[in-house]
């Protein structure tokens, strides 16, 4: 997703730190399965017919089921490992540095961490990125879109059988300044490869009237964002749609469950557009629950800086998420120098 | 239509949900309704319902017709229940400073261009563009976002609004 381009960038001029591996590796076909294996650093990853396996040193080793890994992993690769820490569940994930990139066994769940059997290595980005997006062309098969909600795609088990690289190879939606705008991110329409969800039948197609005076065209601008949502063909997936400086409006259209446990590095808030979202909270670095949230249409929320959220959607679900892509805030953060919570009465 | 039933909400038909604590301060999560807060608040008070460092998610009751504003960046607003019609013109003269944040109040509509008008319902985003100055005007009470920056006409009651 385009929202982190501004902050990878600038991080890009920075020099990478001492300690960041290098060494990723794009491994032989299996005989067996027909996936290839794949290398970051000591971290090795394995698919078979139902299950993806990590290894680590020291005899760590990870089993997750294949249709959630590849929908965690989807997200990660499209967001260009997003906002934080991303969890592929309660043992795997990455934190992103914006430059660099953190892969995780462990060290974002209390017992692993007490045990001291959590690992990670810290990776260029630009290293660790390709190699996930390998992974997922190589592990996603004929028919199965990691993108999509559960009932609307394939499935992602058995032996390697084929791809779908017009699925993992989604180009990433950014507008510059608002939908619709000359030049900017075009409106959806059935012409143009975006039809009504099936849960969206009934939602108002109509656009604006917009009237323009002779050369204010550009900027005498409106569109249906409702609309718009509810063409979109993906799920779980924030694009952005208005911009003014650093606050990027990226809503977004929610089915099924969040595929990832987002822990955040600074606030995000969330208003939900349409029906009805149920959030798990739990912390961010020890993974207890704090709190569970019931988002119906209208209702406003921030997610702290210091928790991780999970988010549940039974009907599909319009949500708007609000994003302030300022690359100084995590560091303040860090720093003490800006509160968990943006807003205190 | 199918099976499914979208639900949005609206001033008249809103159900609110909220924050169940396991171990934290509800707070912390600023829950509020913007259905709620344009309800019981003035027409066209501009309330923050979310902040984010200077930057602002405004609601505002849409009723009758609003103050002229200007503003030096740009602004969008999104109708989430009724209709509004926005009246955009640009100015002879710059009428805020270039750094100014948020949007500005005006005692008058101002000279200058008319540069159009959009007339938007129900899920419709406009752009309220820099350097322009606009009105908003709606026959029936509508709800409002704006994505904007904290101004001198945002108004930040949170103790009245948010879940404690």
């Amino acid at each position: 997703m385009a929202i982190l381009e501004s902050a990878t960038a600038a991080a890009a001029a920075k020099p990478l730190s001492d300690n960041v591996v290098t060494h990723a590796e794009v491994g032989p076909i299996d005989n067996a399965t027909g996936y290839r294996t794949f290398t970051a650093g000591d971290f090795h990853f394995r698919r078979d017919e139902y299950f993806a396996r990590i290894t680590w040193p020291a005899g760590g080793s990870h089993v997750a089921p294949i249709d959630a890994f590849l929908r965690a992993l989807m997200r990660d690769v499209a967001w260009g490992f997003f906002y934080g820490t991303v969890n592929f569940d309660d043992v795997v994930g990455t934190v992103n540095h914006y430059g660099e990139v953190t892969l995780f066994a462990g060290t974002y769940n209390d017992a692993y961490r007490d045990a001291g059997r959590d690992f990670s290595q810290r990776f260029p980005s630009e290293v660790l990125g390709p190699l996930f997006k390998e992974m997922i062309t190589d592990w996603t098969n004929a028919g199965y879109d990691p993108f999509a909600a559960p009932m609307e795609t394939g499935v992602p088990w058995g032996a390697k059988n084929g791809s779908n690289l017009e699925a993992v190879n989604r180009v990433r939606v950014a507008a510059r300044r608002m939908v619709g705008l000359p030049g900017d991110t075009p409106v959806r329409t059935d012409d143009n490869g975006f039809p009504v969800n099936r849960m969206f039948a009934d939602v108002d197609q109509r656009q604006p009237l917009v009237e323009a005076e002779p050369g204010f065209e550009g900027e005498v601008s409106a569109y249906n964002l409702f609309g718009y949502l509810s063409r979109s063909d993906v799920t779980w997936n924030p694009s952005v749609c208005s911009v003014v400086g650093e606050s990027l409006f990226c809503p977004t259209s929610e089915e099924f469950s969040l595929p990832v446990d987002h822990g955040n590095d600074r606030c995000e808030w969330f208003i939900t557009l349409s029906d009805e979202i149920v959030w798990d909270i739990r912390d961010k670095v020890t993974g207890r629950p704090r709190a569970k949230l019931v988002a119906k249409a209208g209702d406003v929320s921030c997610m702290p800086a210091d928790i991780r959220h999970k988010g549940y959607a039974d009907k599909r679900a319009m949500l708007l998420v609000w994003e302030n892509a300022s690359n100084r805030i995590p560091e303040m953060i860090a720093a003490g120098e800006a509160p968990n919570v943006s807003v205190t009465w | 239509m199918g099976q499914y039933q979208t639900r949005f909400g609206s001033m008249a038909d809103y159900a609110k949900g909220g924050v169940a604590i396991i171990n934290d301060d509800p707070k912390n999560y600023v829950f509020s309704n913007v259905f709620e807060v344009a309800e019981k608040s003035a027409p066209w008070e501009r309330v923050a319902v979310a902040k984010n460092f200077e930057y602002v998610i405004e609601a505002a009751r849409a009723e009758g017709t609003s103050p002229w504003y200007a503003c030096a960046h740009d602004e969008f607003v999104l109708v989430m229940d009724g209709q509004v019609e926005v009246h955009l013109l640009k100015p002879a003269t710059p009428l805020v400073d270039a750094g100014q944040q948020g949007a500005v109040e005006l005692a008058d509509m101002p000279d200058g261009a008319k540069m159009g008008r959009l007339v938007l319902e129900r899920g419709h985003q406009g752009l309220l563009p820099a350097g322009s100055a606009y009105r908003l005007h709606a026959d029936n009470v509508s709800c409002v976002l704006i994505q904007t920056i904290a101004g001198p006409v945002t108004v930040q009651k949170w103790a009245d609004i948010c879940q404690s």
